[in-house]
């Protein structure tokens, strides 16, 4: 009885998943990132991001290979791993070669492993997994591998950009370091400690703790204990409501500092901090929102912003990552064999839309870019995030930021 | 041999229309790879597999022992995580795949039986608080601990580095879900018979009725430590069977939302017939795989479905089929057709007319500004458009109308249909 | 000493939001015999309805707070009289279930309507201010309006059930509903009303936490477990056991952020000796396990324990 209704699902499956198999000519990217559930947001807002990307940096500007076009195919993986590995299954039988994917780093190792695990297996259909937002360290230390990418800045990275900062503030002298329980979080505390304690050993941290993920329904109590211990700054890498819960905590419970995050901005989160977070929230990333940096980058941000007025350029990575992959396919001359464009990725120097140059290191597929500290604040704003009057105001820059930095990857090439 | 058998076939004996679903079952588990052979398609097959045995496996407390738990994909779970530390360990070259998922299960039943031991204490709303709050402490565990859950990323394996299985190295995903699928089988059959031992038969009665099951001389703590064991243990074979086809294991598979979402499953298939919750994950996976594909609201959709179910046919889909038994058997079968076309078919329509319209709210929404066009089953339209609100409107109007209309049709129909005709059998000739 | 006094006063407000939740939880409990799933999401309901009606109407801050918990109660005495009501005569089990599906409705049905982000809800001006500081620490004027209407409610609830008509006939119906019905009352109506009551509770809870705690639609999910666990340590059906519990979970969440006690100086403490290195210790996330770490976790272990030991909760009368 079961296995008939089995059957009869299946072939509805089969009719579902082989329909979309048209337009050979296309170019495909299978976007797998949560579109439903608690994180949804960040995901839709990234595959906007990726959409207007290809449309408006490659087909508009008359495709690749002589005009394939780009076409970003979303999978919604529901932020579980499962998931993930079964959508990125269907995206390859769908002859999709290039996976991108942000959204938690446990989820891109999982892809990474995946993706590796493939190409060995399966030599003749092998795909590429470019990584646009996932910056837990590993992924391009032990856990490297050649068919990985990653265009954000990492973990590391973004936090010896910021210490680069604090350490030029000869006010700052108690740290308090809080973050997430998990992978992210420690790495974020780890890289602190470490960079402060080169840069500034003279800079005392005042507390160092981790909280449950998503568990944490009032952050007063650690907010109290931040103000208590006297911290002028505090270092978080929270994101999504974490983020918000503690930032608010914070300010309310009279914190006069600096707070320096990886993830407070935009998907509501500018707005909801609004007048409280100026003169307190900083964000360190990648891509200079304000002041703008050419009207070409400004008549991008204002595009996107009309096409789609409920998301931000959050990610101005998933420019880069986009052009670099067109030019990529061009130089290998193929968009099938993803072994000469990962080739060609390598050591790739690219003049980014955000200005600067992006390069693709060769010995771990690290983007090295520069990045920058940014204010929330509705002063010179030109592009504002989440409808509001505020935004980032990215007046301090490190440019190729650790571009020499150490890496424990051993990359095994075909 | 003069021994007569019969004593030792106390319920019932083996006979070829006993055998005959099992053996159909495993012939479409053998053919259907040859049907659906893409990767996707295959995975999707064995994730469904191994959600079977993990429903069957829940309902042996939920369906025949009545209790309720929360933090069942903890069992799941830590069999997963097991069967991954045996993968990445030396002695995995000395182990064959297939025998992975009896290591999980005997995890998972250690694991049950220790948590068993205080939680069976009693039944009802303290054994799924217990439950719960145990699921909670596990899950929160998983992020602690990270030597043996491996943190947010978990722990990841290559099952092509265990011990060939007459050289088969597992390659690919077919020679994987022909492992599930013998698993699956197996441990169907042992569940199926579990229900059939004098244990299965007494967690019913202590369901129903606690103190007469123990004027019986059963004590009701014991039976349901025997099925809570007994659970754990298929739960850590399906834990096994996911570390197989994955070969990963994070915080998400034992986390509270996945004891829900078994729970959610469990019910929808219905609760009351063994097959029940196999339907259910079959259902399940299909709604959340494949309309996930289709539409970001499925979970909407899912929970729509999920308590118009529990509100309407309380005993699942399952329930809803066998309740058609009566009129089969006495071959009235034919009385519901032309009610079902008039009234259950308008109804669907109806609701398909509704979704259509939540989807082009959801369009108009969060669809890009210019972007009008949408495509909805299968039909290009334009949400800008005054033609297909109308339409869909109308269609769920329509439909909600004719459907409420034809009720009681349906109604007299379903009571003719359950009738025995007296008149024929009990009048003297 | 200062920091203590603060962590007093912060794990009072949130004790007495968790009680404003866990009162109406129990009451229903004592009414339906089973644990209504969909609680915490008649608070989301109250903080969306309240940004809504504050925000978007334009009725201000205290209209939301009037006029929200109204909305949430009538459609929790609609879901009860349309909804369970039907699923009651099926079982226990069925009517647990059914709630859970509900909570699952209710935050789809927010996620369609108010979408996935956190939305601005936020105090009004008027109370948005520091009212006092200890130490360094400030305590918002918001915080006191907090503990102020938690206050007011429960002695409003504790009135209403011990001394007036209406609460003897409520407490009469939960016990022995058949002899009520004889004397003629509509007990069925009396439970639509407890149930509509229980849930406008949670609808002001929403209201008034929303702009505390951030309004998201996972903001259900985050609280509704923590509700399960107050009122089973207190006791099923005990009201004085849901304030007790809801004090005792809300000191103690907060006292366990506030203090680092580590693992570490326990265990030496006890006689075990630190490894000196500790990426090769089994051992090694135990050693540096925090109290703030495991803080909000440990409810659930509370609960265990008073479950496998006292089965009937801190103040309950008997064995559910």
């Amino acid at each position: 009885m079961k296995n008939i209704k089995k059957f009869g699902a299946v072939s509805a499956l089969s009719l579902i998943i082989g329909a979309s198999a048209a337009f050979a000519e296309n170019i495909k990217i299978a976007f797998v990132d949560p579109l439903s559930g608690p994180f949804a947001t960040t995901g839709t807002n990234g595959a906007a991001e990726w959409t207007f990307a290809a449309d408006e940096l490659v087909n508009k500007a008359g495709g690749v290979l002589g005009g394939r076009n780009f076409e970003v195919v979303t999978f919604d993986n529901k932020m579980s791993g499962k998931e993930t590995l079964i959508q990125v299954q269907v995206a390859i039988d769908q002859g999709i070669r290039f996976i991108a994917q942000g959204n938690s780093s446990g989820i891109a190792a999982a892809i990474t492993d995946a993706v590796n695990k493939h190409n060995k297996r399966n030599p003749d259909d092998r795909v590429l997994f470019l990584n646009y937002s996932a910056v837990d360290p590993a992924l391009t230390n032990e856990k490297c591998n050649f068919w990985h990418f990653r265009f954000d800045a990492n973990a590391d990275i973004k936090m010896d950009a910021l210490t680069d900062v604090m350490a030029k503030d000869q006010g700052l002298s108690k740290v308090y370091l809080i973050g997430q329980d998990y992978s992210f979080g420690k790495a974020v505390a780890a890289a602190a400690e470490r960079d402060i304690a080169k840069k500034r050993p003279d800079v005392e941290i005042v507390g160092n703790e981790l909280h449950p993920i998503g568990k944490v329904k009032d952050f007063t109590p650690y907010a109290r204990k931040i103000v208590a211990s006297g911290a002028d700054s505090v270092i978080t890498g929270n994101w999504g409501s974490d983020m918000v819960g503690l930032g608010k905590a914070i300010i309310e419970a009279g914190f006069e500092g600096q707070i320096y995050t990886y993830y407070a901005a935009s998907n509501g989160i500018t707005r909801t901090f609004g007048e409280d977070g100026k003169g307190h929230l900083n964000l360190v990333h990648e891509g200079k929102l304000n002041p703008p940096v050419s009207d070409r980058a400004s008549a991008y941000i204002d595009a996107f912003e009309a096409k789609y007025p409920d998301h931000d350029i959050s990610q101005a990575r998933i420019a880069n990552a986009v052009e670099m992959l067109a030019k990529a396919i061009e130089v290998a001359g193929t968009a099938d064999d993803v072994v000469p464009i990962a080739l060609a990725l390598e050591g790739m120097e690219h003049d980014s839309i955000w200005g600067g140059k992006v390069f693709m290191r060769p010995e771990d597929h690290q983007a090295i870019q520069d990045v920058h500290i940014g204010a929330h604040t509705d002063e010179n704003i030109r592009h504002p995030l989440d409808n509001s009057a505020f935004g980032l105001s990215d007046d301090v820059t490190v440019e190729m930021a650790s571009m020499d930095s150490p890496t424990t990857c051993e990359m095994k090439r075909p | 041999m003069t021994v007569a058998p019969t004593n030792t076939r106390k319920y019932g004996t083996i006979t070829f229309g006993t055998l005959a679903p099992w053996i159909v079952c495993a012939v479409l588990l053998l053919t259907l790879p040859l049907i659906f052979g893409d990767r996707g398609e295959i995975t999707i097959m064995s994730q469904m597999a191994i959600m079977i045995v993990f429903a069957l496996a829940y309902n042996m407390l939920l369906g025949q022992g009545g209790m309720l738990s929360f933090g069942h994909a903890v069992y799941v779970g830590m069999g997963s995580f097991l069967c991954l530390h045996v993968m990445n360990s030396a002695s995995f070259s000395s182990i064959p795949v297939p025998v992975l998922p009896l290591l999980g299960g005997l995890f998972g039943l250690g694991i049950a039986m220790i948590i068993g031991s205080f939680s069976t204490r009693s039944a009802g709303t303290v054994f799924a608080m217990i439950t719960l709050g145990i699921g909670e402490l596990m899950a929160a565990c998983v992020l602690i601990i990270v030597v043996f859950f491996g943190g947010e990323e978990g722990i990841s394996s290559d099952r092509t580095e265990g011990m060939p299985f007459f050289g088969v190295e597992f390659f690919t995903h077919i020679e994987a879900f022909y492992v599930i699928a013998f698993w699956l089988l197996v441990s169907s059959v042992l569940m199926y018979l579990f229900s059939r031992t004098p244990v299965g038969r007494m967690a019913n009665a202590v369901r129903d009725n606690p103190e007469r099951a123990q004027f019986l001389g059963y004590s009701a703590r014991w039976v349901r430590y025997v099925s809570f064991s007994a659970s754990g243990f298929f739960c850590g074979i399906a834990g096994g069977l996911s570390a197989i086809l994955f070969e990963i294991a994070t915080e998400s598979d034992l986390n509270v939302g996945a004891s829900g979402i078994i729970l959610l499953i469990v019910f929808l298939g219905g609760v009351g017939v063994f097959w029940g919750p196999a339907l259910g994950a079959i259902i399940f996976i299909l709604l959340q795989t494949v309309l996930g594909l289709q539409t970001h609201l499925w979970e909407l959709y899912v929970g729509v479905i999920f308590v118009c179910m529990v509100m309407f046919f309380p005993g699942g889909i399952a329930g809803l089929i066998v309740a058609h038994g009566v009129a089969m058997s006495l071959g009235k079968l034919n009385l519901l057709i032309r009610p079902y076309l008039t009234c259950v078919l308008p109804g669907i329509m109806g609701a398909l007319g509704l979704c259509g319209l939540v989807e082009m709210i959801f369009h108009l929404r969060e669809a890009a500004t210019g972007e009008y066009e949408m495509t909805l089953f299968w039909t290009d339209l334009n949400t800008h458009n005054f033609w297909p609100w109308l339409i869909f409107g109308g269609i769920a109007l329509g439909g909600a109308l004719i459907a409420r209309n034809q009720t009681p049709v349906l109604k007299e129909a379903w009571a003719e249909a359950n009738t025995i005709e007296i008149t024929s059998v009990g009048e003297p000739t | 000493m200062d920091l203590v006094l603060v962590n007093l006063i912060d794990g009072l407000v949130f004790g007495l939001l968790l009680f404003m939740l866990s009162s109406g939880l129990t009451l229903i409990f004592s009414m339906m015999g089973v644990l209504n799933f969909a609680h915490a999401s008649f608070y989301m309901l109250g903080a969306y309805f309240g940004y809504q009606i504050s925000t978007v109407l334009g009725l201000g801050f205290i209209g939301g707070l009037i006029v929200a918990p109204v909305i949430v109660g009538v459609a929790g005495a609609a879901i009860e009289r349309y909804g369970l009501r039907r699923v009651h005569q099926y079982g226990h089990v069925p009517e647990l279930i059914f709630t859970f599906g509900l909570a699952l409705l209710i935050q789809e049905m927010v996620k369609l309507f108010w979408g996935q982000n956190q939305i601005p809800y936020f105090e009004p001006s008027y109370l948005d201010f520091a009212l006092f500081s200890v130490g360094d620490n400030a305590i918002k004027a918001y915080k006191v309006f907090m503990i102020f209407i938690s206050l007011l409610i429960f002695g409003g609830l504790l009135y209403v059930l011990t001394k007036t008509r209406i609460g003897m006939i409520i407490q009469a119906a939960l016990s022995y509903p058949q002899t009520v019905e004889a004397l003629g009352h509509n007990v069925p109506f009396v439970f639509m009303g407890v149930f509509g009551v229980g849930s406008a509770l949670a609808g002001i809870a929403g209201v008034i936490a929303g702009p505390a705690l951030g309004t998201f639609p996972g903001m259900a999910f985050t609280l509704g477990s923590i509700v399960f666990v107050t009122i089973v340590v207190g006791g099923l059906g005990s009201l004085w056991g849901a304030l007790v519990a809801s004090l005792l979970i809300g000191w103690m969440t907060t006292f366990a952020a506030s203090y680092n006690i580590e693992m570490s100086s326990i265990l030496q403490g006890i006689g075990f000796i630190k490894p000196e290195d500790l990426s090769e210790s089994a051992f090694q996330d135990l050693w540096t396990l925090t109290l703030p770490q495991i803080g909000p976790i440990l409810p659930y272990l509370l609960m265990v324990l008073i479950l496998v030991f006292r089965p009937q909760g801190l103040l309950g009368k008997r064995e559910s």
